[in-house]
């Protein structure tokens, strides 16, 4: 187990550059997701930790060593690639054992080791079957041990769940979690699907077209989005134009159009100063109520429902209100609005986060 | 229409017959037990094949040509993996052009490469020999190898490659590990190739060769100057077995080594 410590690293190719300065700390037997679109630079950063490429500037420490020359196969990591990359010719047993062979692990201990792996990821009889022979599910679990069974000091997972299928991947989370928490390895993940982010992360990393969005905890960052990419790429948001009249102690003033003043929390919209400003409004937050409902302590506007979009446990709304389309994604209690019903959107000042204005 | 497609199945036996018909009676005749190469047959009996054996002169051009094509297949296919490897793994700048050039002989009619081999030789003040010779097959055997051999490398993932360094392989031992084993099928054909078509050549065999080296085509080339021995039949017969048999034989065994690998 190691920290790992990115330093003002810079990938270019050739004219491009694929990763903006970037600094990153990332301590000992944390879970760090790199989280972003695909051309992100998320792929490259894990790349260059990995050995797989070289950083153009920067320094790269995994455990306070600098690892800029070490080759890959001194770096001692464990990696898990999206298409497993299992050596189709040898049997799984072999597979797991293949990094115990570089490591002056005697010849006695490594098929306990191998077994002892096999068991962490729950698939106990089969070292003797060969890779084809597996699901996808199976294999990847396999990837896992191979990568975990060298005692790897950091563990790198190169959207290890992408290529399964969606009921696979909620499960293969928990326990790619479950064995994370259980060797407390340092753990880089990277991936495009919020979800997993959210779900899995000790910290995540948002990342956009070469540099770092926002660094934080899975709740900061999606409670307090740094800026407007980081509120849309996770989960829908409505980003509102406005203008901040007051700073205060508690809260900071935004004068939306439509709704009126909201007072947002001043930790929900620390950057925020007097001037244009941007509220951001998650679509989960907004809600529904008849024309004629009261709410009290919320914030109100009237508006149209214009298209429904129906998904059983909740329904997605766009509703115009004054000249703004808006989302809104609803619980159902009872029935679902109808296209065209007049409807008051709703919303707490406290749910919603506040951006500086362009 | 019905009698249209059974004009076009009359058609095709024919081709075939016209094709395949030569042949038959080459391998039939080679056990005919008359003097003469020619029907009716008065008997069968192995005695050309035995008198082939005895042959010093056939079985010299027969070791001749095992020799070439077990070295043509050898550096042939040491160049053509490591020719593949460095085009398909690394960004070599000009990798197109010199893979066209690679490839080229291929496509250059066999007389025209062989003359030009034999000119360019001249002008160095080199001496026809056998070391020429075995360069000649190399160069027009390369090609099958390099593109066997490619279109294999390319479907082979890069990341298994990664995997086997990440845990800890050096580069060679990461290649000897995993990439050639994955290779494996389209390096033995690729072998095979080479040495088939070295084995069956005769268009170069012929502007390369030094005086006295015969290998079997020419020998087969030379006797038939002569006359029509029944032994050539045998001689035929036998070279048939070889460049059709060795083809089946590695085809079968790369097919057991790619189910084996299951890919």
């Amino acid at each position: 187990m190691s920290s790992v410590v990115l330093d003002n690293i810079v990938k270019r190719f050739g004219s491009f550059t694929a990763v903006h300065p970037t600094s990153l700390e990332i301590p000992e037997g944390t879970f760090l997701t790199l989280l972003g679109p695909s051309g992100c630079g998320k792929t490259t950063n894990l790349r260059m930790i990995a050995g797989l490429l070289d950083p153009t500037e920067g320094e790269i420490l995994i455990g306070g060593r600098r690892v800029n020359d070490v080759p890959i196969h001194k770096r001692n990591l464990g990696i898990v690639f999206q298409n497993y990359a299992l050596f189709p010719h040898k049997s799984v047993a072999d597979n797991v054992a293949f990094g115990l062979k570089y490591r002056d692990v005697p010849k006695s201990e490594i098929a306990g080791r191998v077994q002892a792996a096999l068991d962490l990821v729950q698939l106990p009889d089969v070292g003797g079957r060969y890779p084809r022979e597996l699901s996808g599910g199976q294999q990847q679990r396999i990837a896992l041990a191979r990568a975990i069974v060298i005692e790897p000091d950091v563990l790198l997972l190169d959207e290890p769940l992408s290529a399964l299928d969606a009921n696979l991947r909620e499960d293969m989370r928990v326990e790619l979690k479950r064995i994370q928490d259980k060797i407390g390895v340092t753990t880089v993940f990277v991936t495009h699907d919020q979800s997993e982010a959210l779900a899995m992360s000790d910290r995540i990393v948002v990342m956009s077209a070469g540099r770092v969005e926002q660094v934080g905890t899975p709740e900061e960052v999606y409670n307090r989005p740094a800026s407007e990419f980081v509120a849309n790429f996770l989960g829908a948001s409505n980003i509102l134009e406005s203008r901040c009249t007051d700073t205060g102690r508690d809260a900071v003033q935004l004068d939306v159009p439509v709704f009126g003043a909201v007072p947002v929390p001043v930790d929900k919209a620390p950057e925020v100063r007097p001037g244009p400003a941007k509220l951001v409004l998650r679509a989960e937050k907004l809600l529904l109520l008849a024309e004629d409902a009261e709410a009290p302590g919320m914030v109100t506007a009237p508006a149209v429902v214009e298209t429904v979009d129906y998904q059983g446990q909740t329904v997605r709304y766009f509703i115009r209100a004054g000249d703004r389309q808006l989302q809104a994604i609803n619980m159902i209690d009872g029935h679902p609005f109808a296209k065209g019903t007049q409807v008051t959107a709703a919303f707490r000042p406290r749910d919603c986060a506040g951006l500086p204005g362009a | 229409m019905r009698w249209g497609w059974q004009a076009i199945r009359l058609w095709t036996v024919l081709v075939y017959g016209f094709m395949f018909l030569p042949v038959a009676v080459v391998v039939l005749l080679s056990f005919n037990a008359s003097q003469f190469g020619a029907f009716p047959m008065t008997g069968f009996s192995l005695r050309w094949f035995v008198e082939l054996a005895q042959n010093d002169a056939i079985m010299r051009a027969f070791r001749t040509s095992i020799v070439l094509g077990l070295l043509t297949a050898a550096i042939s296919t040491t160049l053509g993996v490591l020719a593949s490897l460095a085009l398909v793994r690394y960004r070599v700048p000009g990798a197109n052009a010199i893979s066209t050039l690679l490839i080229a002989p291929i496509l250059v009619p066999e007389v025209v490469l062989a003359v030009a081999l034999l000119l360019f030789l001249n002008f160095l003040g080199l001496h026809k020999s056998f070391a020429l010779l075995l360069f000649g097959h190399v160069i027009f055997t390369l090609p099958f190898v390099i593109l066997v051999v490619q279109a294999r490398l390319i479907a082979i993932r890069r990341d298994v490659e990664e995997a086997a360094m990440s845990l800890g392989a050096s580069p060679v031992q990461a290649f000897f590990q995993i990439t050639l084993p994955l290779m494996l099928p389209a390096v033995l054909a690729g072998a095979l190739f080479a040495f088939t078509i070295s084995f069956d050549d005769i268009t170069g065999t012929l502007f390369w060769k030094p005086g006295g080296v015969e290998t079997v085509p020419t020998q087969i080339f030379a006797m038939l100057r002569n006359s029509i021995s029944p032994e050539i039949n045998a001689l035929g017969t036998v070279m048939i077995v070889m460049t059709v048999g060795l083809p089946l034989l590695g085809a079968a065994i790369a097919r057991h080594l790619a189910r084996k690998s299951g890919t």
